[in-house]
């Protein structure tokens, strides 16, 4: 035994360096197609769900980073990526424009809701946005934003420019998380505060919570509240080893009836988290 | 509270029923640090013994540097490392960005300081009669080298056993650079980020859990071949 314990801890090392060196070898997979998306796609289980559909239909294993939209914007333009799934209409037209994206496909859609505390200490329940932003901030009522330039984030900040009020940033009662779609929905639940969300998260939270939430739906159904989601491939006049035909492939699916039924059956709590509506 | 009792009970369910998600973050953390703790012991200990057991001009500067960078912020590293790694970055030929292989060298940035630093003041702080002794007993300089490095043994595996504890237990790096790619680059940490994030706090603790009985079952190994 004493033999071999020596001969194993004299070449560890060894077997260790040459399995480091090989490494990259297998890495390299053939038809890989990477994705950035929102956060809102991949916590609420919708890309869990659809990905092995895509895969067993193209034979395409695809993978994806979840971030807000404008990092996931940002590696698209970096060429990290060679697809994006991004809810952020006005920037991704800008993007396209500019050259980093290709073939913008609107794929589904959920809309924004305002959450809060059942209490409701600002009144806001049933108000329309407008007139909701302004009580919150004339109660000065807790107000938790994303803060991380995600779609969802700059939802938010085009609702107060709506509503001609100022864009709060040094408030007492303005609370920037800097972080994802769940984790600022438990801050707002924790600060008992109001807070803008996707519908198909809260759907998630409220699951979550055994379909007994602390934070309650009150302004929703205003026309500007609409979360529309688009795929967008990376152009390859812009990345040059983007695999623009994958993503093409990927695109397609989404917008095939196939996939776009199986969006419409992705639901929780008995309501669906996304509603597809591909052209 | 409940979570955290909560937390136990699904870490021991994740471990014994098989759960394939949890294997895979284990995998893959174990991957990743192994490559970078490979390369970090193989290019810092000769380095640090070096540093340690030479007297060159500006090793005190250079010390300093060393010493310094053991204080590199992890998501630091992880963005120079991206930043070199992106497709439009100085090696983004290599198709790095998103691949265990890209975490395991953020991983050796952050170990190597480290193992350097910590390898140089075992060697510094060896009994001065070891010298002596060593070479009353007519060693020539190879000898004294490895006579030193024999000594030193300890201190040097307790240095490589608190970078591995850096290593096994950074999420920046294996943020930014492995992009937290489900069955792919989830290591434990981004598992336990991308589950607090989802609320579902009694997974995360969980897999805190499972990182800790990993670490455990490390140095009672290191522990046990020790003793040997």
């Amino acid at each position: 035994m004493k033999t071999l314990f020596s001969i194993v801890k004299r070449h560890l090392l060894w077997v260790l360096m040459l399995a480091w060196l090989c490494g990259p070898a297998w890495a390299a997979e053939p038809q890989q197609l990477l994705m950035a998306t929102t956060t809102s796609t991949d916590n609420t289980g919708l890309l869990d769900y659809l990905a092995p559909h895509f895969t067993k239909a193209t034979g395409i294993d695809i993978r994806w980073t979840a971030t807000g939209t404008g990092k996931a914007l940002a590696l698209g333009q970096n060429c990290d990526v060679d697809v994006l799934l991004v809810h952020a209409p006005a920037a991704e037209k800008k993007y396209v424009e500019a050259g980093y994206g290709q073939n913008r496909r609107e794929i589904m859609y959920n809309d924004f809701v305002f959450i809060g505390p059942t209490a409701d200490p600002a009144g806001v329940k049933g108000k329309s946005v407008a007139q909701a932003l302004e009580a919150i901030k004339a109660k000065k009522a807790a107000f938790i934003s994303r803060g991380d330039n995600s779609g969802t984030h700059k939802m938010e900040l085009q609702l107060w420019q709506l509503a001609n009020l100022p864009k709060p940033e040094k408030e007492s009662w303005y609370v920037s998380t800097g972080q994802g779609m769940l984790t600022s929905i438990n801050v707002a639940a924790e600060k008992s505060g109001y807070i803008l969300t996707d519908r198909g998260t809260y759907i998630k939270y409220a699951y979550d919570k055994g379909g007994q939430p602390p934070m309650v739906v009150l302004v929703e159904g205003d026309d500007v509240l609409r979360n529309q989601y688009s795929v967008i491939e990376v152009s390859p006049k812009n990345c040059a080893n983007a695999k623009a035909d994958l993503a093409r492939k990927f695109s397609d699916w989404m917008a095939d009836s196939q996939a776009q039924k199986l969006i419409g059956d992705f639901k929780l709590l008995g309501q669906p988290l996304f509603i597809p509506n591909a052209k | 509270m409940d979570f955290i009792l909560e937390g136990l009970r699904q870490a021991f369910l994740l471990l014994f029923s098989g759960n394939a998600e949890t294997y895979s973050a284990v995998a893959a953390t174990l991957a990743v640090s192994s490559y970078a703790m490979a390369v970090s012991l193989a290019v810092g200990i000769p380095s640090g013994f070096a540093l340690g057991h030479l007297r060159f001009a500006g090793r005190r500067q250079v010390r300093l540097v060393v010493d310094t960078l053991m204080s590199l912020p992890t998501v630091f590293i992880g963005l120079i490392v991206y930043a070199f790694v992106s497709r439009q970055g100085p090696l983004g030929h290599m198709g790095l960005l998103f691949t265990l292989e890209g975490i395991a060298i953020g991983l050796t940035i952050l170990a190597l300081p480290v193992v350097i630093s910590l390898s140089a003041s075992a060697v510094e702080s060896t009994d001065a009669n070891l010298r002596t002794t060593l070479l009353s007993l007519g060693a020539g300089k190879p000898q004294l080298m490895l006579g030193t490095l024999w000594e030193t043994r300890h201190a040097i595996l307790a240095g490589a056993l608190a970078a591995y504890g850096r290593v096994m237990t950074e999420v920046g790096i294996a943020m930014i650079v492995g992009g937290n790619i489900k069955w792919h680059t989830r290591t434990i940490t981004t598992a336990i980020a991308l589950e607090t994030n989802k609320g579902q706090f009694a997974m995360g603790i969980a897999l805190g859990l499972v990182l800790l009985l990993i670490a455990f079952v490390v140095n009672g190994s290191v522990s046990f071949l020790r003793k040997r």
